[in-house]
């Protein structure tokens, strides 16, 4: 992170500290000027570092955006672990800091932290990313946000599937859980719609962020004859990196690692969490009532993918576009029947066509065929 | 360390007077070098605050401010002090008795994956019953993972320090194995977890505090092992075992059977912080539970210089750093790396103090001078 510091400012600083020092009860702290300026402190926090090219980069692209907001004030703090430690960061924010809506990032911060904190503070704001809230179960002060980042894997499996010449594909997971099976799903989809010999290779890593295990298995998919790779874990720099060494094409996910691989990076599937931030704090800021499930694809801008790198043809652009250009109007079901997963067993009827807000779709616990993997 | 261990060994010749005196010095000392040390430390983490820009003094105060100033900073650090005792003391009973383990991480996590499979299965009993079964398979399944590295050093000669470190990767791997696939609550969708043990076999906080009773735990544990190494006949055994392990066996003593429980005593401590884990934050045993308070305990407890007395205010201190930390990143936009940076000064300071032990005229006794 940079701190830019014009000398004159930092001597002048220095010796505003130094006064304050000297009267140490009564030194102004940064905060309670800032909230004298604004009417809305906003706290962001992070599981890991926020500039992770990943998971945390993405959010804290939009709490950066958030800042430019008339009124608001944000404060961060990053690599805050899933325990009692974010349970002490939240109130700290609120006790310490004056913080009256907060965003806990990660998804293992919502129970049971922000459910124990939140009743605690029932007049603080807890917008979590990726949590299931349901009505009469959880406080009305606490909310969740996600998107449907399976569109945009979709539209990554049909450019993926277009520019492949082994027609081998490799997807590096964290855990087969519901969020990252619709997404290994939802991207063999999309290549098998532009051409069903492609299949997709995976490897679940076991966790979140294991950065030799994720290189490892980018360099096992590409000794199998992987040509393209994406990834579901919560930095994708190692594979996207590994990828560009070994001369494949990859996809992104989370943020945008387009400036990693030049030559290799087809597109990616990015989080665009302004959209949910933005209606929180005006939610916050009108006095409205908390927005409790925010859900969202590409249509409400919630997800977009990355700019198309120099290695997508032309005829490639055009019919992702067009597919884009679908889900954009309502009605694209990306998971409809007849679906049979990779052992043969029909998971979607014929005829029956699962809606993106379908709750099914959050309990995912299928490989779809042509994916090479268990879970 | 050896140090410390020497002197409460030596034969007491000396009159009842001197003793106290001796007592005094030596207590006074050992309080005196490592806040030297920690002023060194934030002097030196000053110098690096200013290259990059930022106030030293409005960081100094900002950490007393998060971790010291208010009963709000003082229950925040209290609480994350909790489990560090427990896991610290996994490496000080061990330590007394000569070995050098670093594997409470796995103690811990095996420790929690045992709680909340007995507060489950036993989640119809009386909260009372529920909890001391949760506290005690912990201790049996934490104490019985170091006990093994113990067992592997004394009758294999395998190293157990390596040993205890390989365990903590299997003990994760089979925490993982098995919350991800029989013991999963299947209604735990992205987040694999066990089922819950029910909030009625939860533990509570402190009255009056936002504090939970895993610092009760740390507290009362820390207090019983220093009773029983340093006031008792078996921890007098257990001293002398650490100092020479082949002179204990020429005394009689049955080394052999005190390396273990030691061990065991360490790994049944690192277990209970893992039951306090999932009985007093998570509700069941999941992912969240392999946060490295193993890790952390290490650290506390070698600037403890392994004393079970002295890992309480080393980890209230840790907590306090921890949670001013969070006070910087917010206020500073300090990065969560140069928290590290100071944790990392602090420790090779305090380390590096180790060897004035003596160095000082005022604290040494007539007799020595």
């Amino acid at each position: 992170m940079p701190h830019s510091q014009e000398p004159h400012r930092l001597r002048r600083r220095v010796l505003q500290a130094a006064v304050a020092a000297g009267a140490c009860a009564l030194a102004p702290g940064l905060v309670s000027r800032a909230q004298a300026q604004s009417k809305l402190l906003v706290g962001v926090i992070y599981v890991g570092p926020k500039d992770d090219y990943g998971y945390n980069q993405a959010q804290a692209q939009a709490a950066a955006a958030m800042k430019k907001i008339p009124g608001v004030t944000v404060i961060e703090q990053e690599k805050v672990a899933e325990t009692i430690d974010v349970q002490k960061v939240m109130a700290s924010m609120i006790e310490q800091d004056g913080a009256t809506l907060i965003f806990p990032t990660s998804f293992g911060y919502f129970d049971p932290h922000v459910l124990k904190v939140a009743e605690r503070y029932p007049k603080v704001r807890f917008a979590h990313c990726g949590g299931l809230w349901t009505e009469g179960k959880h406080p009305k002060n606490t909310g969740s946000y996600f998107g449907y980042i399976d569109e945009c894997q979709y539209l990554d499996g049909i450019v993926a599937g277009m520019t492949s010449k082994s027609k081998k594909l490799g997807f590096i997971a964290a855990k087969p859980i519901p969020q990252v099976l619709r997404n290994i799903n939802a991207f063999t989809l999309g290549a098998r719609s532009v051409d069903p010999s492609c299949t997709t290779r995976v490897i679940f890593t076991g966790d979140w962020s294991l950065p030799v295990k994720e290189a490892e298995a980018a360099n096992t998919l590409i000794d199998q004859g992987v040509d393209v790779l994406t990834c579901h874990v919560d930095s994708p720099k190692v594979i996207v990196e590994g990828a560009e060494r070994r001369g494949v094409y990859v996809c992104g996910y989370h943020a945008s690692q387009a400036t990693l691989a030049p030559k290799g990076y087809l597109t990616g599937a990015e989080w665009n969490w302004v959209t949910p931030y933005t209606e929180h704090v005006k939610a916050a800021q009108a006095g409205a009532p908390m927005k409790n499930f925010l859900r969202g694809g590409l249509k409400e801008g919630f997800v977009r993918t990355s700019p198309y790198g120099t290695s997508v043809s032309e005829a490639t652009r055009k019919k992702a576009d067009a597919v884009k250009a679908d889900m954009m109007k309502s009605g694209f079901a990306i998971f409809k029947g007849p679906l049979k997963d990779n052992a043969g067993k029909t998971v979607i009827n014929a005829g029956v066509a699962q809606q993106q807000t379908d709750p099914v779709l959050e309990q995912m616990n299928y490989l779809v065929d042509g994916v090479i993997g268990k879970i | 360390m050896s140090s410390a261990r020497s002197d409460a060994l030596a034969p007491d010749a000396t009159l009842p007077d001197a003793r106290v005196g001796e007592h005094v010095r030596a207590a006074a000392e050992a309080i005196a070098i490592p806040l030297g040390a920690i002023a060194v430390a934030m002097v030196l983490f000053g110098i690096f605050i200013a290259l990059l820009g930022k106030n030293p003094l409005e960081v100094y105060e900002l950490i007393y401010r998060g971790g010291f100033a208010s009963a709000f900073a003082w229950q925040n650090s209290l609480a994350r002090a909790a489990p560090l005792m427990l896991t610290a003391l996994c490496v000080a009973l061990p330590a007394q008795a000569g070995l050098m383990v670093i594997g409470a991480e796995g103690a811990v996590v095996l420790g929690a994956l045992a709680a909340a499979v007995a507060g489950h299965a036993l989640s119809g009993a009386p909260p009372f019953v529920d909890k001391t079964a949760m506290a005690l398979s912990a201790m049996v399944v934490g104490g019985a993972w170091i006990a093994a590295a113990g067992a592997l050093r004394q009758y294999r000669g395998v190293n157990e320090t390596i040993s205890s470190l390989l365990l903590t990767y299997i003990g994760i791997a089979v925490f993982n194995h098995l919350v991800e696939g029989v013991l999963r609550d299947p209604a735990s969708l992205n987040k694999p977890s066990t089922h819950p043990i029910g909030t009625a076999n939860m533990l509570g906080d402190f009255p009056m505090l936002d504090v939970h009773w895993g610092l009760g735990f740390g507290i009362i544990a820390c207090i019983v092992a220093y009773v029983l190494v340093y006031r008792s006949t078996w921890g007098f055994g257990l001293r002398v075992v650490g100092g020479n392990a082949r002179a204990a066996r020429f005394v009689g003593l049955p080394v052999n059977r005190v390396v273990i429980l030691a061990c065991a005593l360490g790994g049944a401590a690192a277990g209970l912080a893992g039951m306090a884990e999932v009985a007093a934050v998570h509700g069941s045993a999941n992912a969240s539970v392999i946060a490295g308070y193993g890790y952390a305990g290490i650290l506390v407890a070698f600037i403890a210089r392994q004393n079970p007395l002295a890992i309480i205010p080393v980890a209230v201190l840790f907590g306090g750093i921890a949670a001013s930390g969070g006070m910087l990143q917010r206020r500073l936009d300090l990065s969560d790396a140069a928290v590290l940076v100071l944790q990392g000064i602090a420790f090779l300071t305090i380390l590096g103090a180790e060897s004035l032990y003596g160095r000082f005229r005022i604290f040494r006794t007539e007799a020595s001078r």
